[in-house]
């Protein structure tokens, strides 16, 4: 089973880039994805620019609008994401559990549509 | 007649076969049609001098059968490839074991060993308790694939439209296919955790029918029936894990009381004047037993095992005058360091006041009004629990506004008379 683990934080809710900590949180990435990978798990991941980055396109009655910024104003952005391949929920859930956002941020865990 | 021996075998047979059926076919709606078609089946074939000698195992050979069928039938490519696997597991399951189905003594499928059978069971309820789903989600779910019951059943339980629980069902199963929700018991590390889930979910079950906020009726029996069932169950599935026991034991305890908790006109019956000789003496027993079991491990009280041990106190005392009230605040205090709700908070101070008067009760619910520990001005019984202390102290025109208070927030149509005759003595008395 495939699952995406869609990551989402509050803006500045985690350490500072530049701080000792924020450091310390880039090994445990590095080390977490290295697990992943140990584990045969890993299908994929990267992590994204900030939302000020962001635009959103929209095509309606067959104009093509694109807009600065993300599709809803939320307090949460997505930041990230991981595709993981393992047996079932709770399986995927353990993995999110793991990831070092989750004590201040949100891990959504969707199962991958399989077509065909 | 054979219906009767069909009904009697439902109570006992369904979960099995739903839980066995789960785990070999992974789909938790074929499982459930198996089963149904199992038991129609034997309600039409079994004559009352012609009935098999295992039932269980005939059930089970049938439902495998149907399950086959509706796997073979099944048109949809994808769905009969994912199958696939089921349908060898189960047709060696039938070719190893049966020649006839009513045959004596043959070694059916159902002769998995206790343990595996301890396991379905176990892995079929922690899977509707899983804590993917949503609460509703699990009572639903829990009440259709363990207990049994039809989704009609549960939705006039419930109070919903059939439609929306049917609708809740089918969302509950997506989910468990589409996100593959597994259904297998815990790890040990993870057991107690899920546990509590699982417990919650029954307790939950045995609220809504002692409750009833919003029936006309006070106690929806059924739902307690099932409560109870569910919680016998898991402890006798999980003989040591304490909080099982000890939710079993609360529930014979509280259930025990349910004759006497309403009169024969159908009004409310508080614990103080109901008639005790009523009560459940075999539920009583039985309740002690489990909670004497439950004692027998770790020192530390759980919730449910503080709340027993407080229904049991009840259960002993010959009269409310000769309730040990002290030791019962005593629970409730140790309850409120490890749950401290304003529900636990108004209980104690309920006990309070019988314990050491109605004005050192009403001291302890004032104190509680002032900090901060909430949601209480909304509560009935917060009010009710008030008004009957300012009564007892004869402050009549403090009990009648309180009483009035508690009349406003109640939707129970027997509690709605109870608070209505209390106003009334209280304007008389004034």
């Amino acid at each position: 089973m495939r699952y995406m683990l869609l990551l989402y934080s509050a803006d500045g809710a985690g350490p500072a880039p530049g701080t000792p900590e924020h450091a310390a949180e880039m090994q445990e990435w590095f080390a977490y994805t290295q697990q992943l990978e140990e584990a045969g798990a890993l299908l994929g991941g990267e992590p994204l620019h900030g939302i000020d980055t962001a635009t959103t396109v929209q095509v309606r009655e067959g104009k093509t609008l694109s807009t600065d910024g993300p599709f809803a104003e939320t307090k949460e952005t997505l930041g990230g994401f991981y595709m993981i391949d393992v047996d079932n929920i709770d399986q995927a859930t353990e993995w999110a559990a793991k990831i070092p956002l989750a004590p201040y941020g949100s891990v959504e865990v969707r199962p991958v549509m399989e077509l065909g | 007649m054979s219906q009767s021996i069909v009904a009697q075998l439902f109570a006992e047979e369904w979960p099995k076969l739903v839980a066995t059926l789960v785990r070999e076919l992974g789909d938790v709606d074929l499982a459930e049609d198996a089963a149904q078609q199992a038991f129609i089946e034997a309600a039409d074939k079994w004559k009352p001098d012609n009935t098999p000698d295992r039932p269980g195992a005939w059930l089970m050979t049938t439902a495998r059968r149907r399950a086959i069928d509706v796997i073979r039938r099944n048109a949809d490519l994808r769905r009969k490839l994912e199958s696939m696997e089921a349908d060898a597991r189960l047709t060696s399951h039938i070719n190893g074991a049966t020649s006839g189905w009513f045959a004596a003594g043959t070694p059916g499928p159902s002769d998995d060993t206790g343990h595996q059978l301890v396991d379905d069971q176990l892995a079929l309820i922690f899977g509707c308790c899983h804590p993917s789903l949503n609460t509703e989600a699990q009572v639903a779910l829990t009440l259709r694939q363990v207990c049994g019951l039809s989704t009609r059943q549960i939705a006039s339980a419930f109070l919903t439209p059939e439609a929306t629980m049917a609708k809740r069902l089918v969302r509950a199963k997506t989910k468990i296919r589409e996100a593959a929700v597994p259904f297998t018991v815990p790890e040990a590390d993870q057991l107690e955790e899920r546990l509590e889930s699982v417990l919650a979910v029954v307790y939950l079950i045995y609220t809504e029918g002692h409750a009833a906020a919003d029936a006309a009726s006070l106690i929806r029996g059924d739902l307690c029936d099932e409560a109870r069932w569910l919680a016998d169950l898991m402890a006798n599935l999980l003989p040591d894990q304490p909080e099982a026991l000890s939710l079993s034991a609360l529930l014979d305890l509280s259930d025990a009381r349910r004759p006497a908790r309403v009169d024969a006109e159908g009004h409310l019956v508080l614990l103080a004047d109901q008639d005790r000789s009523l009560w459940d003496a075999e539920l009583i027993a039985r309740g002690r037993q489990r909670l004497a079991a439950a004692e027998r491990f770790d020192p530390l009280a759980g919730t449910y095992r503080l709340q027993a041990a407080i229904a049991l106190a009840h259960a002993e005392a010959a009269s409310e005058a000769e309730t040990d009230w002290a030791q019962i605040v005593s629970y409730y205090d140790m309850l409120y360091t490890l749950e401290p709700s304003a529900v636990v908070a108004l209980n104690r101070a309920a006990a309070v006041s019988k314990a050491k008067g109605p004005d050192a009760g009403l001291a302890t619910l004032d104190a509680l009004d002032d900090s901060a520990t909430n949601g209480l001005g909304n509560y009935r019984y917060y009010h009710a629990a008030r008004a009957d202390m300012l009564r007892q102290l004869q402050r009549w025109n403090e009990a009648e506004a309180a009483y009035r208070r508690a009349l406003d927030l109640t939707t129970n149509q027997s509690e709605h008379e109870f608070l209505s005759d209390r106003i009334e003595h209280c304007r008389q008395q004034r």
